[in-house]
């Protein structure tokens, strides 16, 4: 989970709809492909990714096999107050890589 | 008789004429994306290529090799000193005395100035840097180098576009020039100009450089691909540049 693009306005007006788009470099390994010597490369997927804000759950989502490496996960959300998005993808390693944005909303 | 002769050689002329694709027929491999794969490209944020781009704009600040310098200590903004770096390459190197493309030049800076290692060929940090300068030089158009010295070698690389090869005996011309806008398979076949490098390919699932393209071509007409950083590579890369003259760099671009 090398880098991560998130976009999102900066400021926005109370009770506006907002789109959020991320995007994730991973490399979605399906645990299908075999490396050089025959041996089985362990599956390792983004499995869930979920965003907070204002400290509530605003979107979750679960991932299976068959979606493509560096996922784009495009969602939206009401803006209700100033505050952090927290972003949190979490993969077959059991690594998580959490990203914070700020919103102000007027 | 010689009428007939003359008309022959006329027509010959005119068919070998219609094998070139015409400046204002040249159309980027973008115009024949599906639309959902151009939105992804026209979209800086939803472009996977984007991931790769904001990664080399950290190597560029990078400090490599013995002498600690990064890219930035020599050329400082990326914004204006690598602006249109990517539309003239390959240039002439005098010092190696042949055409070097992006990649060769940014691992010669490494070698010779930074004294760094190379990065080897695809890799990760290889393509980060490469398409950070080469996005430098979006929508501007390729205008390669006019270097007399650079002649030799374009015509080298028209003749090895021009070259049946593999046990398909294909040339590149006869799908790019010749019957681009058809189906191979359920793909369209495009002009194959080089308007996007380095590229994210949906089939790829990664960023790849234009010699990775041009070696999964050959292998698709099952001829021996040229080595990464070949001399023929190289030329072929310059010929592809001198027939997308004028077209619009839009790297990284997204392609099927």
């Amino acid at each position: 989970m090398a880098r991560v693009l998130i976009n999102l306005p900066e400021r926005a007006k109370r009770g506006e709809i907002i789109e959020i788009k991320t995007l994730l470099q991973h490399p979605m390994e399906t645990g299908y492909r075999l490396d050089s010597n025959g041996a089985k490369i362990p599956r390792d997927i983004v499995n869930l990714f979920a965003c907070t804000y204002n400290g509530e759950e605003v979107f979750r989502a679960e991932l299976f096999p068959a979606i493509a490496a560096n996922p784009f996960i495009a969602f939206s959300t009401i803006a209700t107050e100033s505050d952090e998005l927290v972003f949190s993808w979490t993969d077959d390693d059991g690594q998580t890589r959490t990203e914070t944005r700020k919103i102000i909303v007027e | 008789m010689r009428s007939l002769f003359g008309a022959a050689l006329a027509l010959v002329a005119t068919i070998a004429i219609a094998a070139e694709i015409a400046p204002e027929a040249r159309r980027s491999g973008h115009d024949f994306d599906s639309p959902e794969t151009r939105a992804m490209q026209d979209d800086g944020t939803a472009n996977p290529g984007m991931l790769w781009v904001s990664e080399g704009e950290g190597l560029w600040a990078k400090k490599a090799g013995t002498a600690a310098l990064s890219c930035r200590d020599c050329h400082s903004d990326a914004q204006t000193s690598m602006k249109g770096a990517a539309a003239r390459y390959p240039v002439f190197d005098t010092a190696v005395g042949r055409p070097v493309d992006l990649e060769q030049r940014i691992n010669l800076c490494r070698t010779e100035h930074q004294r760094a290692e190379p990065f080897a060929w695809e890799s990760e940090d290889l393509l980060a840097l490469t398409v950070f300068v080469a996005h430098q030089s979006h929508g501007l158009p390729i205008a390669e180098d006019d270097n007399p010295e650079l002649k030799p070698f374009s015509a080298w690389g028209d003749e090895l576009f021009h070259r049946r090869e593999g046990q398909f005996n294909l040339s590149c011309s006869q799908c790019h020039d010749d019957n681009w806008g058809k189906r191979l398979a359920g793909s369209v076949i495009p002009q194959g100009h080089p308007t996007g490098y380095p590229v994210y390919r949906l089939e790829w699932q990664s960023l790849g450089s234009l010699q990775r393209r041009l070696r999964n071509c050959m292998t698709g007409v099952r001829a021996a691909p040229y080595d990464y950083g070949a001399s023929e590579a190289v030329a072929l890369e310059l010929y592809l540049m001198e027939r997308a003259r004028g077209m619009t760099i839009e790297t990284p671009a997204v392609r099927p």
